[in-house]
């Protein structure tokens, strides 16, 4: 007996059960670790002649959990393309069957949902997870047993220089490579007068692939341009981090606030936090959030998000045709406004229209016929412009674009490159916070 | 520097507000009935939801809707004690709790999917973008009103705990169930009321983490529930005014970190929870919390 100390000291069961709890939400928290054990298992090599069966393709997207937004939309993107593709009579006259798991945005989930598709479902083809975060870790499982994995949302250089991607190299992203997200705003940049540039800027960068990948190397180009970092630093994913780095940068003041997010919610604690401080920067640009369509204006207030920029490769009102009737029947099949279809659902369609045509080039569902056939240079159509990878995975032939909502939030517009198709004039300087 | 250091005060200390209003049930909670309630997370998001539901739908006033929305967890709590907490007995009651609690946690977080869906959430308001410049400082009201709320809330639970014969009650039953048992109190409706007294008071950090994280989902509750069991370790698990003084302390701390490297305001946020136990075991206010007073 210990008089000395409190009653619950003394308690065994309670230090235990207390005990037990902080370790239990440790683990919980704890996202790094366990590979799954390989099973090994060669990939199907099914000629279509033989077999009418469906193709089943398997997919592990974040439908809980933190990044579940984009999870679901990339889910509506997935079965959308399966529900037309089987409406136009399948895949070399197979239809398509989509078994998709929920890996609760854990990068160890994810592991083991590629697993089980592979070892329990031996599904026939693979689709990539949402985020770098998940598709690193992904490819580790599906290089081992010999699949292609074809995504829409794994762009950044970790993914492609994942040790297994550069011995298998079996990841093919159809999307626009993360490291040229912000190549037409530095170009837009680069060619305004040096009075009209921006002075100063800041960088804060979520810690994510996707947060601090496409800004990290912006800042030395802008340096090179005469524009003054006032404030760079990478700060962790975590709700009560938001707060004191925004406040950070509205002190620094600068004009170019360059946001390296992955999500609406960051996006939206840091406008908060700008409007608290009475601060509007003059330009303001987010790696991710934006392009949400009306999750990110039901967020930040449609008046807020006016002049508020983002890079991307697609928005709705992409000029392409196979696009325009990807919106249109999504629309049919989903509800909502063209402009509220969110560019993960581009991504994700194009991810089932690469490997359509990667299957019926090769005659059937063979994985290694189809890693050769994607890395042959061949261009690929797809919603969202055409894809050629190299030999790592990226698609070299992305079209890159800067997209800004306009007209007090309501008209999300293709503003970068200037003069490309589709682009209407920039707002360069951003309006004040409405409210 | 110096400007950076105050702002990084202020920060930390109206943050620490809000962690305090969705600390402060988990602690109460455990000072009563021993139960270290993993559901808190998930009750703090379903607080934030119902705030949601009348501020969208009702147009309600964030704050006037707690009016409904405490009462409302208050119930919430009841019945999750009477189905599920209640009829643990025995040696292993309190690991047995930590199971419960998390089931209880899932099947609200699938109900809350089932209502609303994965997408962000956001609780908006005039209060929550403006701000009052006070000492050379824009102080957000939603901050402010939110801190005052904790303090107010901190010293009603304390009044209600030694105040008020129901009070008298909850201690006898904390010190010795037995015994109260034996003097006539009902102790299984004194745990079951302040099981409800603490998911009830969980709705007001709900609401004040709905209107100042940036968004929520039915999964944000799982980011929360590690850093508030260790604010209430950290102000003496059981002390209500602990979990207000651990809250602005440790996010005061993480706040100053980001100065120089916001990479490391997590790992010290748990470090200083490790330095403060190793130089006082029992957190801040461990030694006579709420049993002994």
């Amino acid at each position: 007996m210990r008089p000395d100390l409190p009653w619950f000291y003394r308690n065994r069961k309670l230090m235990t059960g207390a005990a037990l709890a902080v370790s239990a939400v440790t683990l919980a928290a704890c996202s790094s670790g366990s590979s799954s054990s390989a099973t090994g298992g060669a990939t199907s090599s099914t000629s279509a002649a033989a077999n009418s069966s469906p193709i089943l393709i398997g997919a592990s997207l974040s439908l809980t959990g933190d990044f579940s937004t984009d999870g679901i939309a990339f889910q509506k993107g997935y079965e959308l393309w399966e529900s037309d593709v089987n409406a136009h009579g399948g895949i070399l006259g197979r239809q398509v069957s989509l078994k998709i798991l929920d890996d609760k945005s854990d990068p160890t989930q994810v592991q083991t949902n590629y697993q089980t598709l592979i070892s329990g479902d031996h599904v026939d083809l693979l689709f990539g997870p949402f985020s770098s975060l998940l598709t690193t870790p992904s490819d580790s499982v599906a290089a081992r047993a010999g699949y292609a994995l074809v995504e829409g949302a794994g762009g950044t250089e970790a993914v492609f220089t994942n040790p297994a991607n550069q011995t298998d190299k079996n990841v093919f992203d159809v999307s626009l490579p993360v490291k040229d997200y912000f190549k037409p705003f530095i170009n837009w940049l680069t060619s305004l007068p040096a009075s009209q540039r921006p002075k100063t800027a800041a960088y804060p960068m979520a810690d994510d692939p996707f947060g601090s990948g496409p800004v990290q190397p912006v800042e030395s180009q802008l340096a090179a341009l005469g524009v003054k970092t006032v404030y760079s630093k990478v700060f962790p994913e975590e709700e009560s981090a938001y707060k004191p780095q925004a406040d950070q940068v509205a002190a620094a003041k600068p004009d170019l606030v360059m946001l390296g997010s992955t999500d609406v919610p960051t996006v939206q604690a840091f406008v908060q936090a700008f409007q608290q401080q009475r601060y509007n920067p003059k330009m303001f640009i987010a790696a991710g959030g934006p392009d949400q369509g009306a999750a990110f204006t039901s967020a930040v207030g449609k008046g807020n998000a006016d002049g508020i920029m983002v890079p991307n490769g697609w928005y709705p009102g992409f000029q392409n045709a196979a696009s325009q009737a990807m919106v249109q029947a999504y629309v049919a099949k989903y509800g909502g406004t063209a402009s509220g279809v969110n560019a993960d659902v581009a991504e994700a369609y194009a991810v089932g229209q690469v490997m359509a045509d990667a299957v019926t080039a090769t005659s059937g569902t063979d994985n290694a016929k189809i890693i050769t056939y994607l890395h042959s240079g061949k261009t690929l159509q797809t919603v969202q412009g055409p894809v050629t990878f190299d030999s790592l995975g990226r698609n070299t032939a992305a079209l890159a674009y800067t997209f800004q909502w306009q007209q007090n939030g309501t008209q999300f517009s293709q503003v970068l490159p200037s003069g490309s198709t589709g682009s209407v004039p920039i707002v360069a300087i951003k309006p004040n916070w409405s409210s | 520097m110096a400007a950076e250091i105050y702002r990084a005060i202020a920060d930390g200390i109206l943050i620490g507000g809000v962690y305090a209003l969705m600390a402060v049930g988990l602690t109460l909670i455990f000072g009563v009935l021993d139960i270290i309630n993993i559901a808190q997370g998930v009750l703090v998001i379903l607080g934030a939801y119902l705030s949601y539901s009348l501020s969208a739908r009702l147009h309600l006033d964030l704050f006037l809707g707690l009016l409904i929305t405490v009462p409302a967890m208050f119930v919430v709590g009841v019945v999750i004690h009477w189905a599920f907490i209640r009829r643990l007995r025995g040696r292993e009651r309190t690991a047995m709790t930590l199971l419960v609690t998390y089931a209880v946690a899932l099947i609200i977080e699938g109900i809350l999917y089932e209502i609303y869906g994965a997408s962000y959430r956001e609780l908006n308001a005039s209060y929550v973008t403006n701000s009052v410049h006070l000492l050379g400082f824009y102080l957000p009201y939603i901050y402010l009103y939110g801190f005052a709320l904790a303090v107010v809330l901190v010293a009603g639970l304390y009044a209600l705990l030694y105040r008020t014969r129901f009070g008298r009650s909850v201690r006898a039953t904390m010190q010795d169930e037995t015994a109260a048992r034996l003097i006539g109190i009902d102790v299984n409706k004194v745990a079951a009321i302040t099981f409800g007294i603490g998911v009830a008071v969980t709705a007001t950090g709900g609401m004040m983490f709905g209107a100042t994280s940036g968004g929520f989902n039915p999964n944000s509750g799982y980011d929360l529930i590690s850093r508030l069991l260790a604010i209430i370790i950290l102000g003496g698990m059981g002390s209500i005014g602990g979990a207000l003084v651990a809250a602005v302390f440790m996010l005061t701390v993480e706040s100053l970190v980001t100065i120089w490297s916001p990479d490391w305001s997590i790992i010290v946020f748990y470090a200083a929870l490790i330095i403060v136990l190793v130089v006082r075991p029992t957190g801040f206010f461990g030694r006579a919390p709420v049993r002994a007073q």
